[in-house]
C-alpha cells in the first residue's frame, strides 16, 4: 500500500507545470461533460453470470441522468484510471478466480482505500466472497480475501441455487437468480443487503440473510443480472458515484432521457413481478 | 466379426476394472427375452397414453443391464458418440444422414432421448426380437452427464465433442465441471476422438485420450475465427485472446460461409459445396461431420480385408448385404463425403421453415449466449420479421443471465416484432438497455404466435394497425421516445422465430393445428 501511493506521489510531483494546465483544462472539459469514470474489474475471467447486464444498466441510466459514463475494463496487469468512481466486478469458474488471485491481492490496499473514500462498488458473488476475510474450500484449504469488510466464506456441498428475493430496507425487494456453494458470513460493522424468506437461500443456508453493505460497497450472490430488474441498486451506485466525483448528485435528465428511464423503470417492473412469481 | 472386435476394447477397458465389466455384458436369466418385454411393455404404456418413450427403457435396464452394451457390440464398426454444449442434435443427424447416404445402416437414437434409457428404448424398437440389430455403425448424441453414465458401459469406438458452453450452468454448475464430464468420454474412446480445435477446453481434452486412441480435429479458418469467440472471450470480441499461436492441423476446416453456400479445406484439399443448412454455426458442425466420416472411411478402407472377412464367416444373405455395403463404403471418396454433407436438411428447431399460407416461418432454437450470438450472427433480419420467445422451465435454464451475454445490436435497425414466453419481460428489459426497438410484448405463446403471424402477414388489420398501434409500452401511459418508436413491420416477409426449448416444443404444436409440421420425433 505504501509502495502504492509513494509512487502516485512521486508521479504526481514529476508533472511537469504545462502537463498540470492541460489536466486542469481538462478536468474542467470533464466537469462538463460530467464524466463518471466506471471500473470493470477483471471483465476476461470474472464475467460469468452476465454480468455485462450490470455494466451496461449503469452506462444507460448513468446517460439518462445526463453524466457522461465512462468504461474501464481492468484486467490483470492493468493500471487504474486517473479517476474511479464506480467499480463493478462479477463471479467466475475456479480457474478464472485462481487466474486474478494474485493480481487482486496487489491492488487490495488501492481497493480498500477507494471503499472508504466512498467509491460505490457492485460485488457479486466470486468477488464478494474475495472483497471478505478469507474463503476456506471443504477440503480445509484457506484462499485469502482482500478483507474490504469483515466475512468468512466456506466452501460447502449444498449448492444454494435458483430464484431469489431479498427484502431490503433501502431498496425495497431486490431480485434475482442465485447459484453458490461457498457459504458467507458476515462479521461485525457490515449489515447484509437485506433478508430471505427461507433458509438454504442467500449468504448461506442459515442465517437468512443475503449480501453485504459496507460504506458504498455493496457485496451480493444475486445475478440474473441484478441491476437491469433492480433499478433502485443501480441509482443508488450512480448517485454515489456522482456524490464521490462532484460532493452531489444532479439529475439532469432531458425529457428524451426520462422517458427512456421510465420505459425500462416499467419493463423492469413486469420483469420483477414475474421473477418473484417463478420457481426456485 | 462385430462381436470379437468389441471384445478386444472391452479387454482393454476391464484393465482394473474387471468386475464391472462383467456387470455390463453379463447375461441375466430375462436376457432372451428383453427385446419382446420392452416392446410390450412400449405397447402397454402407448395405451396408457405416456408416449411412452423412455419407460421400456427403464424396464430393460432393470431386468437386463448388460442389454445397452451387448446389443451394440454386435454393431461392426462401432459407436460414434456426440456430446457437448451446441448443436449435438444437429451433428448427430448429419453424421447419420451422411452414413446413410453413403450406403450404410445407421443406428441412431432419435432427438430428445439424448440420455442412456432413451437409447436403450431406441434399441428395444430397432432390434430383431431375439435382439440382433441390424445396422453397420450407431450414431448416437448424448448429453454431457449422460454420456458419462454410457461410456461406463459401452466404449464408443469414435467420440465427436463440439464444444463447452455456458448452458444449463444451474444444472452442472460451472463449465469446467461441464468439460470434466467430456473428458471422461475421451478417456473411454477407443479408436479415435474428434475434438474442436477452436474450443479450448475441448482441444485440451487431447491431453486425456488414452493411448492407442487417435485424435483428430475439426476448425475454422482464421477470417471466420472472430464469428465464434470461445466463451471465455465473449465480452471481448478481438479474436487475439482465443487464438493459440500453435494450432494443430485440423482434419477438416471451415473456411468461407456464403448463402447456402461454403467452403472447406479437407485433409488439406478444398473443397466447394452448395448446402441446404442454414446458419454459420451449424456448417461449423458440419466440420466436425466431416472430420468424423472422413476418419471413419480411413478406418474402414485400411480393414476392410478384416471386415470382409469378418461379415463372411457365415455366409447368410444377410452378413453378404452387409459386405457389399462396407466394400462400397471403403471405396468412397473425399468428393462424396463432402456431396454428402451438402445434402444434409436442418433438424428440427435448427434453422427449420415451416410454410404458413405461403408465408416462410423459421424457428431458431437458442438456449445459451454463444448459440444466441451464433443464430444473430447467421440470420439477417432486414427483411424479416422477428418473434423471440423465452420460457424458463427445467428444460430452458431458470437463470435469465445468459439474455445479458448476447449481443442483440443486431436487431437494433430492423426492431423486434413481439416478444413471448414465460420471461418475456426479462428479454424486453433485455432489449430496452440495448435500445431495440420492440413493438409487442405478449407473455402468452399461443396469442403471441397468432398475432405475431397475423400482423405480419397482414391479412388482418389495417394499414394502420401495422404501423401505429404497435406501442413498446409495458401500460399505455409510457414509450414516448423516439429511439423506442416500433419500425414498420411489412407483410410478406420471412417471420423468424427465436425461442427456448420449450417455447419452441410450444410453438410447433401450435403451429401443427394450423399447418403441416412434419413429426420430428420429438415424442415424450
Amino acid at each position: 500500500m505504501d509502495e502504492n501511493t509513494k509512487q502516485c506521489s512521486v508521479q504526481s510531483m514529476a508533472m511537469s507545470e504545462n502537463s498540470e494546465r492541460v489536466q486542469h483544462a481538462q478536468n474542467a472539459q470533464n466537469q462538463a461533460k460530467r464524466v463518471l469514470d466506471i471500473v470493470s474489474l477483471y471483465p476476461n475471467d470474472m464475467n460469468i453470470y452476465g454480468d455485462w447486464g450490470n455494466v451496461l444498466t449503469l452506462l444507460r441510466r448513468a446517460e439518462s441522468y445526463g453524466y457522461t459514463p465512462v468504461l474501464h475494463e481492468i484486467n490483470q496487469g492493468d493500471a487504474w484510471p486517473e479517476h474511479v468512481d464506480l467499480i463493478v466486478g462479477g463471479g467466475g469458474q475456479d480457474t478464472g478466480q485462481s487466474r486474478i488471485m494474485d493480481d487482486l491481492h496487489a491492488r487490495a490496499a488501492q481497493i480498500r482505500k477507494y471503499a472508504e473514500d466512498g467509491v460505490p462498488m457492485l460485488m457479486i458473488c466470486g468477488l464478494y466472497q474475495l472483497f471478505g476475510d478469507f474463503f476456506e474450500t471443504s477440503t480445509g484449504e484457506r484462499i485469502a480475501g482482500i478483507g474490504v469488510f469483515p466475512a468468512q466464506t466456506y466452501g460447502k456441498d449444498l449448492r444454494l441455487i435458483g430464484n431469489i428475493t431479498v427484502h431490503s430496507n433501502d431498496f425495497g425487494d431486490v431480485v434475482g437468480y442465485e447459484n453458490h456453494s461457498g457459504q458467507t458470513f458476515l462479521g461485525h460493522g457490515v449489515l447484509p443487503l437485506g433478508t430471505v424468506d427461507r433458509e438454504q437461500m442467500g449468504n448461506n443456508a442459515e442465517d437468512l440473510q443475503e449480501g453485504a453493505r459496507y460504506r458504498n460497497v455493496i457485496g451480493t450472490y444475486l445475478h440474473g443480472s441484478i441491476l437491469p430488474k433492480n433499478p433502485r441498486v443501480a441509482d443508488f451506485l450512480l448517485r454515489q458515484a456522482a456524490v464521490h466525483r462532484y460532493g452531489e448528485f444532479v439529475d439532469y435528465s432531458s425529457a428524451e432521457g426520462r422517458a427512456y428511464r421510465e420505459y425500462l423503470d416499467q419493463t423492469a417492473e413486469r420483469a420483477r413481478k414475474v421473477a418473484m412469481s417463478r420457481p426456485r | 466379426m462385430g462381436t470379437s472386435g468389441q471384445v478386444t476394447s472391452a479387454k482393454q477397458q476391464s484393465q482394473g476394472n474387471g468386475n464391472a465389466e462383467k456387470q455390463r455384458t453379463r447375461r441375466t436369466f430375462f436376457s432372451p427375452f428383453s427385446v419382446a418385454l420392452g416392446r410390450s411393455v412400449r405397447w402397454a404404456s402407448r395405451l396408457a397414453h405416456r408416449g411412452g418413450s423412455a419407460l421400456p427403457g427403464a424396464i430393460v435396464e432393470k431386468v437386463d443391464p448388460g442389454f445397452l452394451a451387448r446389443t451394440l457390440a454386435q454393431i461392426p464398426l462401432g459407436v460414434v458418440l456426440v456430446s457437448g454444449t451446441n448443436g449435438k442434435t444437429t451433428t448427430t443427424r448429419m453424421i447419420a444422414h451422411m452414413f446413410e447416404d453413403l450406403g450404410l445402416r445407421v443406428f441412431t437414437n432419435p432427438t430428445g432421448s439424448n440420455f442412456t434409457r432413451g437409447v436403450v428404448s431406441a434399441l428395444v424398437s430397432s432390434a430383431s426380437l431375439s435382439g440382433k440389430i441390424d445396422a453397420d455403425i450407431a450414431v448416437l448424441e448424448l448429453d454431457e452427464a449422460y454420456a458419462v453414465h454410457f461410456v461406463q458401459q459401452v466404449r464408443p469406438r469414435y467420440s465427436v465433442l463440439l464444444n463447452v458452453l455456458r448452458d444449463q450452468l444451474d444444472r452442472f454448475g460451472e463449465i469446467d465441471t461441464t468439460a470434466s464430464l467430456l473428458r471422461a468420454v475421451a478417456q473411454h474412446t477407443s479408436k479415435t476422438v474428434v475434438l474442436n480445435r477452436e474450443d479450448p477446453r475441448i482441444s485440451a481434452l487431447s491431453a486425456a485420450v488414452p493411448s492407442g486412441c487417435n485424435v483428430q480435429y475439426f476448425g475454422i479458418s482464421e477470417q471466420l475465427r472472430t464469428l465464434f469467440p470461445t466463451d471465455d472471450a465473449m465480452r471481448n470480441s478481438s479474436a487475439e485472446n482465443n487464438v493459440s499461436e500453435n494450432l494443430p492441423h485440423a482434419l477438416a476446416v471451415l473456411e468461407t460461409v456464403g448463402k447456402h453456400h461454403a467452403t472447406y479445406l479437407l485433409d488439406g484439399k478444398r473443397f466447394e459445396t452448395d448446402v441446404k443448412l442454414e446458419g454459420v454455426y451449424n456448417l461449423y458442425n458440419a466440420a466436425a461431420a466431416l472430420a468424423l466420416v472422413t476418419q471413419v472411411v480411413r478406418d474402414v478402407k485400411s480393414r476392410s480385408q478384416q471386415l470382409i472377412a469378418g461379415s463372411g464367416t457365415k455366409k447368410t444373405p444377410a452378413n453378404l448385404e452387409r459386405w457389399q455395403r462396407l466394400q462400397r463404403f471403403s471405396a468412397v471418396t473425399k468428393h462424396d463425403i463432402v456431396t454428402a454433407v451438402s445434402q444434409v436438411t436442418p433438424a428440427f428447431g435448427r434453422g427449420e421453415t415451416i410454410d404458413v399460407d405461403c408465408t416462410a416461418v423459421e424457428l431458431v432454437l437458442v438456449k445459451n449466449p454463444m448459440g444466441f450470438r451464433m443464430a444473430l450472427a447467421s440470420f439477417d433480419p432486414h427483411a424479416t420479421d422477428t418473434m423471440i420467445a423465452i420460457n424458463d422451465e427445467y428444460a430452458d435454464g431458470r437463470d435469465m443471465s445468459w439474455l445479458w451475454d448476447v449481443d442483440f445490436d443486431s436487431l437494433r435497425d430492423s426492431g423486434v416484432a413481439m416478444v413471448s414466453g414465460v420471461r418475456a419481460w426479462d428479454m424486453a428489459l433485455r432489449l430496452g438497455y440495448e435500445q431495440v426497438p420492440v413493438a409487442r410484448v405478449e407473455e402468452n405463446l399461443q396469442s403471441a404466435l397468432h398475432e405475431f403471424l397475423v400482423e405480419s402477414t397482414g391479412t388482418t388489420g389495417t394499414d394502420e394497425s401495422a404501423g401505429t398501434d404497435k406501442s413498446v409500452a409495458p401500460d399505455e401511459t409510457a414509450g414516448t421516445d423516439a429511439r423506442l418508436e416500433s419500425t414498420e413491420f411489412g407483410t410478406n416477409k420471412t417471420k423468424r422465430i427465436y425461442c427456448t426449448y420449450t417455447a419452441m416444443l410450444a410453438l410447433r404444436s401450435e403451429l401443427g393445428r394450423i399447418t403441416e409440421v412434419t413429426d420430428a420425433g420429438v415424442g415424450a
